[in-house]
């Protein structure tokens, strides 16, 4: 079977991107946030993953109004970036996996999750952001997008996503295969962009959720939207995604999982970052 | 009896009702993924909100520049965004317009945070 390594949890912002174009990693607005990645690439260079399930909310890249699914896994043998419209430079293709797709979308379907598949489907700075934050090079690693809705109310609840994660993770040790797999959470922390409350961050409750993940991974299932938003800002809400990354891992029991490294910033643009790595006990 | 909608203040979550009355104001932001629908849009704003259908309540939030005349027009943060992009503004510029804040002060707050 399958191997799951672990999970990781990146923020993703558009200007991270303009950061890595233009060499900025070092320069003192972006060091701290820079610096907390070499050691998960020295772990990951460690594991050496096959492929990544990328957890992720498309920011109306691919998605439209006019169709918006729930949930959406890609199906396709190469996932293009494109224009956002804000001025971040277009990243190369990333190569697929059709057969973990595939067995993804059966096992998911088979427990009841109405998901939409994808053939063709691109990928924003969310998807494309953490691959090169966790692999600065070339991209060693084939990817599964797994599209989660945070643009449109109502949004799946945080028990919802915990289900589909921990779906996820059940399917990639249950496929039939030598690989070893990684899944990554891309989104959050607290952040508001929107609104007379633009710039809210709440510190305090970023540190707890990081902690929770850790040995009380449901601890935030008990929160609806609406709360959420309160709780992290309008778009912190995308800590759904750590939600199913860490559910994917398997065993809410304590020791489950071992934190490998983890980073906290504020702020990158108008966002507190944060960095997990979890390595499957 | 129906409850009456819970508030967050400032915040305008993008539910059913704004997504109904933003639909044409999202569609033409949406456009603005590409390079040649921003280039018409710059070259004829009144004739590109016109074939987007627009009413008097968007076109005159898209005129204004201003995020929070969008958002009360049914404007969503992530399509809006790329209207904004087209100003070149950034984030920062955004969230100062937003809250009345210079953007210095806004930068400010946002460090603030980190001492939260």
């Amino acid at each position: 079977m399958a191997q799951l390594i672990g999970g990781l949890a990146t923020s993703h912002i558009p200007a991270i991107g303009n950061a890595i174009a233009r060499g900025l990693q070092q320069e003192t607005y972006w060091k701290p946030f820079f610096d907390g990645y070499p050691p998960v690439r020295q772990w990951l260079g460690e594991e050496r993953p096959d492929m990544v399930v990328v957890f992720y909310n498309d920011h109306g890249l691919n998605f439209f109004l006019d169709k918006m699914p729930t949930f959406a896994v890609g199906a396709a043998a190469q996932y293009h970036n494109a224009d956002e419209g804000w001025g971040i430079p277009t990243t190369a293709p990333l190569n697929g996996d059709l057969d973990l797709s595939w067995h993804l979308i059966n096992h998911l379907v088979d427990k009841e999750f109405d998901i939409t598949t994808c053939q063709e489907m691109l990928v924003d700075h969310a998807c494309t952001l953490p691959l090169k934050l966790f692999w600065p090079g070339d991209c060693p690693v084939t990817i599964v997008p797994v599209a989660i809705n945070t643009v449109q109310f109502p949004l799946p609840s945080a028990k919802r996503v915990y289900a589909l994660g921990q779906a996820v993770g059940d399917a990639i040790r249950s496929w039939d295969s030598t690989k070893k797999v990684a899944v990554i959470a891309s989104g959050g922390l607290s952040h508001q962009l929107d609104g007379e409350r633009a710039g809210f961050i709440n510190k305090a409750f970023d540190l707890k959720f990081m902690d929770s993940l850790v040995n009380d991974p449901q601890w935030a299932t008990q929160f609806n939207s609406l709360d959420l938003v309160e709780q992290t800002g309008s778009q912190g809400v995308e800590l759904l995604m750590w939600l199913a990354m860490r559910a994917a891992l398997g065993s809410a029991a304590p020791g489950a999982v071992r934190e490998v490294h983890r980073n906290y910033h504020i702020p990158i643009s108008n966002t507190a970052t944060g960095l997990m790595a979890l390595a499957c006990a | 009896m129906t409850q009456p909608a819970r508030q967050i203040p400032g915040t305008t979550p993008f539910d059913g009702t704004q997504a109904r009355k933003g639909y044409a104001l999202n569609k033409m932001c949406f456009s603005f993924n590409d390079a040649a629908n921003r280039d018409a849009f710059v070259a004829d704003e009144e004739g590109y909100m016109r074939r987007y259908g627009l009413n008097e309540e968007q076109a005159a939030a898209i005129r204004s520049r201003q995020v929070l005349q969008l958002i009360a027009a049914g404007g969503n943060a992530y399509y809006l965004a790329k209207f904004a992009g087209i100003f070149k503004l950034d984030m920062q510029d955004i969230g100062a317009q937003q809250t009345g804040m210079s953007k210095a002060e806004f930068q400010a707050k946002l460090n603030a945070a980190a001492f939260q």
